[in-house]
C-alpha cells in the first residue's frame, strides 16, 4: 500500500516515538486491566442505583435531618460501565493503529522486519504486561475472528484481485491449492502419527485421526500472512498471484478436511463410503461457495445499476452484499472465503461501470482501511493470545511439526511443479519454485481453527505447536524472504503505470492470439476467453450496466479514465509549472499533409471529397459523443434530457481540460473558466466555450465552423502552423488576427451561419 | 505420398532446424495446413487485392509465421529470451507497418486502433483517433523527450516500439500452445477474431 510509505524520518521524531510507544503500551495495559477488573464490580456509581437505597433511607430515617436524603445535585459523575464495551473496543483499535503509525516513523526497523512481526511482538508485550499485573488477557475469540476480522481482508483481496494473471494461471493455482494442501495434510498427519509412536515422547494418546486433524489445520497457507509479507517485497505478478491465489483457494480444502476429521474423530469407524462422501463434500463446499458468492455479486451489480439518484449509499451496497455472501456461505458450512472472492470478482466490473467516481474512491479506501485495521488487530491478538493461552509444550511434537511442515511444503512444490510444467506454456523456474515454497506462511486461520477444537487435552498441545509454526513462518520466513528475493534476483513488480500503448497492445494481442489459435485449430485459453467476452458483452452487460456505458469497449474506458486522471493531475499541479514538461504536442506528430514546406498547395479534388465525406459522417455522431461523456458528471442524472445546459457546460469544461493536455503554451491555461475558444489541430473537435447560455447554438455553430471554411481555410491552417510556436489556433482565422483570436473568433463562431451544418459539419478530418 | 517419404523426412529436419518446432508439432501443423488449404500445396489469399499482401503461401511460410508464437523453453538463457522477444516484437511491428517503410506512422496506428474498436460498437471514429493520437504522443514523449515545437515526429521506429512495449514481456505473453499430440478438435473454416 502506498498509503503508508514515505513517512518522514527525522532523528528527533524517532527518538520521541520510542518512549511514546512505551507510554502508550502502559496506558493501554492499564486501561485493559482496569476494565478487566471491573468484571465483578457492581454498577454502583449510577444515579439510578442511588434511588432505592435512598428510598429505604427515607423510610427508615424520615425523622432524621433532611440532609440525609437530600443530596446535592451531582455536577460531575463517573459512569464507566455504561460505555465500557465500546470504549474498550475503540481503545484497542486506536492503540493498535498508533503502534502501526509508530513503526513507520522508525525507518530502519520497518525496512528489515515486516510489519506483521512487529505487531506480534507488540501483542506479546501487551500480553506480558497484562499477565504480569495478574489479570486475564483476552484471547483471540474464534467467533470474533471468523465473523468480524477475517471478512474485510478477504473482501479487499477478492475485490482487487488482478483477474488476468489469476485466470491465466488458474490451473496452476488450483493444483497447488487442492493437491498441495491434501498432500501437506496427509504427509504431516501421517508422519506425526509415526512420530507419536516413538516411545520416549509421551505422545501415546494421540491417535491417527487426531494427527490428521492437526495436519489439516496446520497445512493451509494463510492469506492474511501471505498478504502481509508479500505486500512489502513487491515481487513480480506471477509469483504473487500463485502464492496468494493458492492461499485463497485452499480454504475449501481446509474447511472440508477439518470438518471431516472432526466428525470422524467422534465416530468409531471410518468407511470408504465416508471418504467418498468427503470428496463429494469438497465439490459441494467449493462450488456451492462460489455459486453463493456469484449470486450475491450479480445482485449487487444489478442494484448498482439503479443507484444513480442516491450516490451516497452506493459503497454500502458493495460491502453489504459481500458480507451477506460470506455469512450465507457460512450458514451452510460452505467455504466463506471462496464465496467472498467470487462475489467481489463478479461484482467489480459492473459496479465500477455504474458507480460514480467518488463512490469508487470511497469503496477503495474503506476496503483498504478495514482490511488494514483487521490485519493489525489479528496480529496483535495473536501475540496476546500466545501469552495468555494455556500451553502444553512437548519438545518432540513441536520440533517435528516445524520440520515436517517445511519438508512437506518443499516436496509438494517440487513435485507438483514437475507435473504442472508439462502443461504450462511458460514454465516455472527453480527460482520461482523456491519462492513459492518459501512463501507458504501459516497464520491466524490455523490458530483459530485450532482454538475451535473440542478435545481439551490435546488441544493445548496442538495450539502450542500451531503457534510455534506460525511464529516460525512469520518471523523467520517473513524476515528473510526479502533479502532472499534480492539475493536471487527474482523479478520485481514493475512499478510504472499502464500506458495507453500497453493497453492497446494487450487488447491487440488478445485478438491476435485468438485468431492464431483458431488457425491452429484447437480450443485454447484465448478461445474460451474470447467466447466469454462475447457472452458478457451480448447479454450480461446489458442487464447490469446502466445507460450507454454497457456498450463501451474496454479500451475506451481505459482511455477515458486515463484522460481524466491526467486532467485532474494537471489541474492539481498548477498548470504553468507542469506544462513545459509536456514537450511534444499534438502538432509534433501530425503529418504536415501535402503542404510540408511553406508553399501553398492546392488540395486535390479527391482529397477534398474525402474530407467532406468524413466531416459529414462525423457530424452525425455528435449526439452519441455527447452522451458517452456523461458519466463524468456527478450531479447530472444520465437519464436526464440530453440537452440540458449545465451538462453542456460541464462537458465542455471536461473536454477542455483534456484537450489542454496537448497544448504547450502556458498562457492559454489560465483562462479555464472564462470565455475562450479553443480550437485544435485538425484531428480534434472544435468546441465553443461560452458562459452565457448560448451553449446550444454555440455548439452547433462550432461544428458548422469548418464547413464554412472551405479548402482555402484548410490551406491557411496548414501554412499557419509552421509560424506558430505551438499555440492552439482557431480554425478560420484571418491572417492578421493572431492577437485577438479569442474574442474575435468567438464572435465569428457565433455569427457564422448554420445552414451548412446539415451537409457537412465539424469534427476531425484527416489532413 | 509414398515416394516422397524420405524427402519429407529431410524437409522436416530442415524445417525443424529453421523454426524450432518438434517433429510431431510439424506433422500436426501440416495436417492443419492441408485442412485449411483443401489438400492443396498453398493457401490462397481470399481477401482479394490488398497492397503488399501475398497471394498464396506455402507450408514453409505458414510455419515461419507460426514459429513466432512459440513459447520460450526452460533452457533458454537471458540472451536467447531477449532475442525471442525482439523477434516477436518485430512481428508485431511488421503487422502494424503496412507499407513496410520501417516506421509506423500516425495513419497506420490509427488504422490499428480503429480495427480494434470496430467490432466493439458504435462509439465512432473520433475516439479511435483520439486514442491513437494519445498513444503516438506517448511514444514521442517517451522516446524523444525534447522536441522543439516545429519538429516533426515521423513515426514509430522499431527501437521506439521496443522501448514502449518493454514492460509487457512479450516472450511470456505472445505464445500459444502447439500441441505435440493430435487432437480431434480441428475445425475447418475461416478463422474468426
Amino acid at each position: 500500500c502506498a498509503l503508508h510509505r514515505g513517512a518522514p524520518s527525522c532523528g528527533s521524531s524517532a527518538r520521541l516515538t520510542a518512549p511514546t510507544c512505551v507510554l502508550l503500551l502502559l496506558l493501554f495495559a492499564f486501561v485493559s486491566v482496569a476494565s478487566a477488573s471491573r468484571d465483578d464490580a457492581p454498577g454502583g456509581n449510577n444515579e439510578t442505583g442511588r434511588a432505592p437505597p435512598e428510598d429505604s433511607h427515607h423510610h427508615h430515617q424520615q425523622t432524621n435531618s433532611s440532609t440525609h436524603h437530600k443530596k446535592a445535585f451531582p455536577v460531575l459523575s463517573f459512569n464507566y460501565e455504561h460505555v465500557r464495551q465500546p470504549f474498550e473496543i475503540s481503545l484497542w483499535i486506536l492503540l493498535a493503529l498508533l503502534m502501526k503509525l509508530g513503526f513507520h516513523i522508525i525507518p530502519r526497523v520497518s525496512n528489515v522486519v515486516p510489519e506483521s512481526c512487529l505487531l506480534i511482538v507488540v501483542g506479546l508485550l501487551i500480553g506480558g504486561i497484562i499477565k504480569a499485573i495478574g489479570e486475564k488477557a483476552p484471547m483471540l475469540d474464534s467467533k470474533l475472528f471468523f465473523l468480524y476480522l477475517l471478512p474485510p481482508i478477504i473482501l479487499d483481496a477478492g475485490y482487487f484481485l488482478p483477474i488476468r494473471p489469476f485466470t491465466e494461471n488458474m490451473g496452476t493455482i488450483l493444483v497447488f491449492a487442492v493437491v498441495g494442501t491434501l498432500w501437506n495434510t496427509f504427509f504431516v498427519g501421517g508422519m506425526m502419527y509415526a512420530v507419536c509412536q516413538i516411545e520416549g515422547a509421551q505422545l501415546g494418546g494421540v491417535d491417527l485421526l487426531s494427527c490428521l486433524l492437526f495436519g489439516s489445520i496446520i497445512s493451509a497457507v494463510d492469506p492474511v500472512a501471505v498478504l502481509a509479507v508479500f505486500e512489502e517485497i513487491h515481487i513480480n505478478e506471477l509469483l504473487h498471484i500463485l502464492v496468494f491465489g493458492e492461499s485463497l483457494l485452499n480454504d475449501a480444502v481446509t474447511v472440508v478436511l477439518y470438518h471431516l476429521f472432526e466428525e470422524f474423530s467422534h465416530a468409531d469407524t471410518v468407511t470408504v463410503g465416508d471418504a467418498l462422501l468427503g470428496v463429494v463434500c469438497f465439490f459441494v463446499v467449493s462450488l456451492g461457495g462460489i455459486m453463493v458468492g456469484a449470486i450475491y455479486g450479480l445482485l449487487g451489480a444489478f442494484t448498482s445499476r439503479f443507484t444513480s439518484h442516491t450516490r451516497v449509499i452506493e459503497p454500502l451496497f458493495v460491502f453489504l452484499y459481500s458480507y451477506m455472501a460470506y455469512l450465507s456461505a457460512e450458514v451452510f458450512h460452505l467455504s466463506g472465503i471462496m464465496s467472498l472472492i467470487a462475489c467481489g470478482v463478479m461484482m467489480r466490473p459492473y459496479v465500477e461501470a455504474n458507480i460514480s467516481h467518488k463512490s469508487y474512491t470511497t469503496v477503495k479506501y474503506f476496503m483498504k482501511m478495514w482490511s488494514s485495521v483487521s490485519e493489525t488487530l489479528i496480529f496483535i491478538f495473536l501475540g496476546v493470545s500466545t501469552v495468555a493461552g494455556p500451553h502444553a509444550w512437548n519438545w518432540t511434537f513441536v520440533i517435528f511439526t516445524v520440520i515436517l511442515c517445511l519438508v512437506s511444503r518443499v516436496l509438494g512444490v517440487i513435485g507438483l511443479t514437475y507435473v504442472i510444467n508439462k502443461f504450462r506454456i511458460v514454465k516455472l523456474t527453480k527460482k520461482d519454485q523456491f519462492i513459492v515454497a518459501y512463501g507458504g506462511l501459516r497464520g491466524a486461520i490455523a490458530f483459530s481453527l485450532g482454538f475451535l477444537l473440542t478435545n481439551s487435552q490435546l488441544k493445548n498441545m496442538f495450539l502450542t505447536a500451531i503457534i510455534t509454526v506460525i511464529f516460525f513462518t512469520v518471523f523467520v520466513q517473513g524476515m528473510t524472504i526479502r533479502p532472499l528475493v534480492e539475493l536471487l534476483a527474482v523479478k520485481k513488480k514493475k512499478e510504472s503505470k499502464r500506458s495507453i500503448n500497453e493497453e492497446i497492445h494487450t487488447q491487440f494481442l488478445d485478438h491476435l492470439l485468438t485468431g492464431i489459435e483458431d488457425i491452429c485449430g484447437h480450443y485454447g485459453h484465448h478461445h474460451w476467453k474470447d467466447k466469454l467476452n462475447r457472452f458478457n458483452k451480448a447479454y450480461v452487460k446489458r442487464w447490469l450496466i446502466a445507460g450507454e456505458r454497457s456498450t463501451e469497449p474496454q479500451l475506451i474506458s481505459f482511455y477515458n479514465k486515463m484522460e481524466m486522471k491526467q486532467a485532474m493531475m494537471l489541474v492539481e499541479s498548477g498548470s504553468a509549472a507542469k506544462l513545459p514538461a509536456i514537450v511534444s504536442s499534438m502538432q509534433n506528430i501530425q503529418p504536415r499533409g501535402p503542404a510540408r514546406p511553406r508553399a501553398i498547395p492546392s488540395i486535390s479534388k479527391s482529397r477534398e471529397q474525402e474530407i467532406r465525406k468524413i466531416l459529414r459522417a462525423n457530424l452525425q455522431k455528435t449526439r452519441q459523443r455527447l452522451r458517452s461523456y456523461s458519466r463524468h458528471d456527478l450531479l447530472i442524472d444520465p437519464f436526464e434530457d440530453g440537452l440540458s445546459e449545465v451538462r453542456f457546460r460541464r462537458q465542455r469544461v471536461e473536454m477542455e481540460r483534456r484537450m489542454s493536455h496537448y497544448l504547450t503554451v502556458p498562457a492559454n491555461r489560465q483562462e479555464i473558466p472564462s470565455v475562450r475558444k479553443v480550437c485544435f489541430e485538425p484531428e480534434h473537435q472544435v468546441y465553443t466555450y461560452d458562459t452565457d447560455g448560448e451553449s446550444l447554438r454555440g455548439r452547433r455553430a462550432s461544428h458548422s465552423h469548418p464547413s464554412a471554411s472551405d479548402a482555402a481555410g484548410l490551406v491557411n491552417e496548414s501554412t499557419r502552423r509552421p509560424d506558430q510556436s505551438g499555440a492552439a489556433e482557431p480554425r478560420p482565422k484571418a491572417p492578421d488576427d493572431q492577437e485577438d483570436q479569442d474574442q474575435l473568433t468567438l464572435s465569428r463562431c457565433l455569427s457564422d451561419p448554420g445552414p451548412n451544418k446539415d451537409e457537412e459539419g465539424g469534427g476531425s478530418f484527416l489532413s | 505420398m509414398g515416394a516422397s517419404q524420405t524427402r519429407t523426412g529431410n524437409e522436416h529436419q530442415h524445417l525443424m532446424d529453421k523454426t524450432g518446432f518438434s517433429s510431431e508439432q510439424i506433422k500436426n501443423l501440416r495436417k492443419r495446413f492441408l485442412q485449411l488449404s483443401g489438400n492443396e500445396e498453398t493457401i490462397r489469399n481470399q481477401r482479394g487485392d490488398e497492397a503488399g499482401a501475398f497471394q498464396e503461401i506455402g507450408f514453409e511460410q505458414f510455419l515461419m509465421v507460426m514459429c513466432h508464437f512459440r513459447p520460450p523453453t526452460l533452457k533458454m538463457t537471458a540472451e536467447e529470451k531477449e532475442a525471442m522477444r525482439k523477434e516477436k516484437l518485430r512481428f508485431l511491428f511488421n503487422m502494424h507497418d503496412t507499407d513496410n517503410d520501417g516506421t509506423i506512422t500516425l495513419e497506420e496506428y490509427r488504422k490499428v486502433v480503429e480495427e480494434l474498436l470496430s467490432k466493439s460498437g458504435a462509439i465512432g471514429q473520433e475516439t479511435a483517433e483520439a486514442i491513437a493520437d494519445a498513444a503516438m504522443l506517448e511514444v514521442a514523449s517517451t522516446n524523444v523527450p525534447h522536441m522543439a515545437p516545429d519538429e516533426f515526429y515521423e513515426g514509430i521506429t522499431f527501437q521506439h516500439f521496443e522501448q514502449i512495449l518493454k514492460g509487457l514481456e512479450m516472450e511470456s505473453r505472445m505464445n500459444i500452445r502447439f500441441l505435440d499430440v493430435d487432437t480431434t478438435t480441428m475445425r475447418c473454416g475461416r478463422s474468426t477474431s
